[in-house]
């Protein structure tokens, strides 16, 4: 592959993973995040398959491959399967489908997406001795994994519904596997099978006490935990 | 040559065996699992059958009691867990006595590597965990009585506890950073479902917190970590040896200094977060108040410290590659400001598990600003504070389990009279926040003792910042006393508490007060993990 067209590739892919995060800020219907969230798994693979062909490393592209599945396929699967579960039983407590979606943000729509813009710039200027030590096609778009990175955190502490904050966690999470990609051509193979176990597990773990909640509390609205404080 | 290869061939066992070995005993729990696929119709069977027995305990349960072999298949099952704590004490000795003589032992072309400090973590946590699942018996008897835990429960609460031990020992035993961060990550998946173990409102919110908090805090560490990686890798660290710890601390100093501060702020948030530190630190009176209490005394007794050790790892590299100054300021802050926050929460806490979830806060942020001072007697202090905090506080969250089973109370204010009525138990509560207050002969005394005078003595605004800290511990030190005093002292009716029960928190008030009084052959062991960790 040509230098130019790789660097144009990873761009442009990297941009993709951005707006994809971006557009989850933007949408309320969480099975529309879920697919959101999707499209931005096949991004993430993406950038480690290019970052594999240009290195010609097999093993990456493999990787990739790999995270792509589970990113895109597997994680997506059981969060709309968890969002089935929270849908089927709606008529169970009849209150016609607010489950599903994220019907008051603790921020609105117009400010999150200033606030988005504020993080990637942030993210931007934290970046830059990271890129500076080393500069390449790949660290130049290191900074896109950052954003993503404080996206996530902003998803995470802003959102009210359960299977929104396991987003931001899934996001904080692809953040974090694109800035290893882009920094070092990822981790070592066996701390990347670990690391992807362990998130494979964490979902699984949340969507059982989503389910939990739903039967204790009767919703998944993070702001009606308040049983225990001090 | 035969002895050498013999020579590895064991070392690399004993360093097998603390993980492995649980994991088995994990794994042979969950084989011996009624094997009833848990349908609906059952499900609302066991849940009418418990509602019967909660509303008529006594005379159902006389009618019911279950045959005597099936008891005492049920009590052999619930002692085989105390192999692991068996397993892990003995490897860590073994160790502690190879490391003494030839230095640090390596297996598996360095992913798994025992030095000092490896062999001390591994004797706390195997003592700890010895008190804790020797009296997990007592516990689950007292649970099965009472009507909360069916047979799948029991056996559920064995293997994740098992798993736990597991994750914990492989977490020191490690030399590979990002293994060590899959292997703290691990504790949080196996021990959410022990925090929510009821289904409960209040039981599903600390769960829930207990796992967004520590993932999120933790994926936090990660990323440190690849940024660690980074600077490594372009330091002309080969791949292999890029998250080697010896690797990185023997280079640390060709590590990019921006990189690697960024690298180092976001571990120490990261493990922080699990470490009970401040920012991330809200799950922990709430995960500490929910879990069953055996567990509770693993969470704060080990769980705690194995995160810090983490932290210990990566300050000697961050000290090599950014001079000390760097995370003295760091960890002295984030200390003093988590002392501040559990005193000031312990002054107004109403809940006897969640005041001992503060003092957990209180004594990880002692060992945090030991750290920060990082001379020798510090890290030496640290590492006792961190043993005698573990045996403290373990026997402490264990007693406040029975007490819990006794009242059927968690306030404070509703809980009078306990040395009236059960002396033995409520005697070894007592002592174990004596202990907890740091008083002579208990371990503590010495450790915080080493940590004042350290800071005292390193000048350049630490003996401030040390002075603030005596304050807040004996804000801290007030709060405990009142509390305890009242629920122990004041009238009451005895009643009956089987010894077996307490033998465990004896045994863990004794070793307690023994480290206090003398190290005896650990000297030598607690100088070398100083030592290892840049003292």
């Amino acid at each position: 592959m040509s230098g130019g067209l790789y660097t144009q590739l990873l761009d442009l892919a990297c941009g993709a993973f951005l707006l994809a995060a971006v557009i989850v800020l933007w949408m309320r219907e969480l099975a529309s995040i879920v697919r959101v969230f999707a499209l931005q798994g096949i991004a993430l693979a993406a950038i480690a398959v290019l970052l594999g062909a240009h290195e010609e490393r097999w093993d990456l592209i493999a990787v990739g491959i790999g995270i792509g599945a589970l990113r895109a396929g597997v994680l997506p699967y059981l969060m709309r399967r968890a969002l089935a579960a929270l849908t089927q039983d709606r008529r169970r407590y009849a209150d016609g489908g607010a489950e599903t979606r994220e019907t008051q943000p603790l921020v609105n729509v117009a400010a999150s997406l200033l606030t988005a813009s504020l993080l990637t710039l942030l993210a931007y200027a934290v970046a830059r001795p990271l890129t500076a030590l080393h500069p390449t096609p790949a660290t130049h778009a290191l900074p896109v994994g950052l954003a993503v990175v404080l996206i996530g955190f902003f998803v995470l502490v802003t959102r009210r519904r359960a299977l929104a904050q396991v987003v931001g966690f899934l996001l904080l999470d692809n953040g974090i596997t694109a800035t290893a990609f882009l920094a070092t051509s990822g981790v070592p193979l066996i701390v990347e099978l670990g690391v992807s176990f362990d998130v494979l597990l964490a979902v699984l773990v949340l969507q059982i006490l989503t389910t939990r909640m739903r039967e204790a509390f009767g919703t998944t609205d993070i702001d009606d935990l308040r049983e225990l404080h001090d | 040559m035969l002895h050498l290869s013999g020579g590895a061939t064991a070392s690399a066992f004993l360093l097998t065996a603390p993980a492995a070995v649980p994991l088995a005993v994990a794994g042979a729990y969950a084989l011996a699992t009624p094997r009833t696929r848990p349908t609906a119709a059952a499900f609302a069977a066991e849940l009418t059958e418990a509602r019967q027995r909660a509303s008529a305990q006594g005379p159902v349960l006389l009618v019911e009691a279950p045959e005597p072999d099936q008891v005492s298949a049920r009590h052999g099952q619930d002692w085989a867990g105390l192999v692991s704590p068996a397993v892990i004490l003995t490897c860590g000795s073994l160790l502690a006595a190879d490391v003494d003589s030839g230095g640090s032992q390596r297996a598996y072309s360095g992913l798994l590597r025992a030095d000092a400090l490896t062999a001390w973590m591994l004797l706390v946590i195997g003592t700890v965990a010895l008190i804790a699942c020797g009296s997990a018996p007592a516990y689950l008897h007292g649970e099965r009585d009472a009507g909360r835990a069916s047979a799948r429960a029991v056996s559920r609460y064995h293997v994740l506890v098992q798993a736990f031990l597991a994750a914990m020992s492989l977490a020191v035993v490690t030399a590979n950073l990002g293994v060590l961060w899959v292997a703290i990550e691990a504790t949080t998946i196996v021990t959410a479902f022990l925090v929510g173990h009821r289904h409960t409102r209040t039981s599903v919110e600390a769960a829930w917190k207990y796992v967004v908090i520590c993932s999120a805090g933790i994926a936090l560490a990660f990323l440190g970590t690849v940024l660690i990686y980074y600077a490594a890798r372009q330091a002309g660290i080969a791949e292999a040896w890029a998250l080697d710890w010896p690797t990185l601390v023997a280079r640390a100093d060709r590590l990019d200094p921006a990189v690697t501060r960024l690298g180092i702020t976001l571990v120490v948030l990261g493990f922080g977060a699990k470490a009970g530190l401040i920012p991330l630190h809200a799950w922990l009176p709430d995960a500490h108040s929910q879990a069953p209490a055996p567990v509770s005394a693993l969470m704060s007794g080990v769980l705690l410290s194995v995160a810090f050790a983490a932290i210990l790892r990566y300050r000697v590299i961050a000290d090599a590659a950014l001079g000390p100054g760097f995370t003295r300021v760091l960890l002295a802050g984030i200390a003093l400001l988590t002392l501040a926050l559990a005193a000031g929460l312990l002054l107004a806490q109403r809940d006897y598990k969640r005041m001992l979830a503060y003092s957990s806060m209180e004594h990880m942020s002692l060992i945090a600003l030991a750290a920060a001072i990082g001379s020798p007697l510090a890290l030496s202090a640290a590492l006792l504070h961190i043993a005698g905090h573990g045996l403290a506080k373990s026997v402490a969250f264990c007693a406040s389990g029975r007490i819990l089973q006794i009242t059927g109370t968690a306030r404070i204010g509703l809980v009078r009279g306990l040395l009236a009525q059960a002396p033995p138990l409520a005697g070894a509560f007592g002592l174990a926040v004596v202990a907890l207050m740091a008083f002579p002969p208990f371990s503590l005394f010495a450790s915080e003792l080493g940590i004042a005078r350290a800071g005292f003595a390193a000048g350049g605004g630490l003996g401030w910042v040390m002075a603030v800290a005596l304050l807040l511990v004996l804000v801290a030190f007030a709060a405990l006393a009142a509390r305890t005093a009242r629920m122990l002292l004041g009238p009451g009716t005895p009643s009956e508490e089987s010894p077996s029960a307490v033998w465990p928190l004896l045994l863990g008030l004794a070793a307690c007060a023994a480290l206090g009084v003398a190290l005896g052959p650990l000297t030598d062991l607690l100088h070398a993990a100083a030592q290892a960790i840049g003292g």
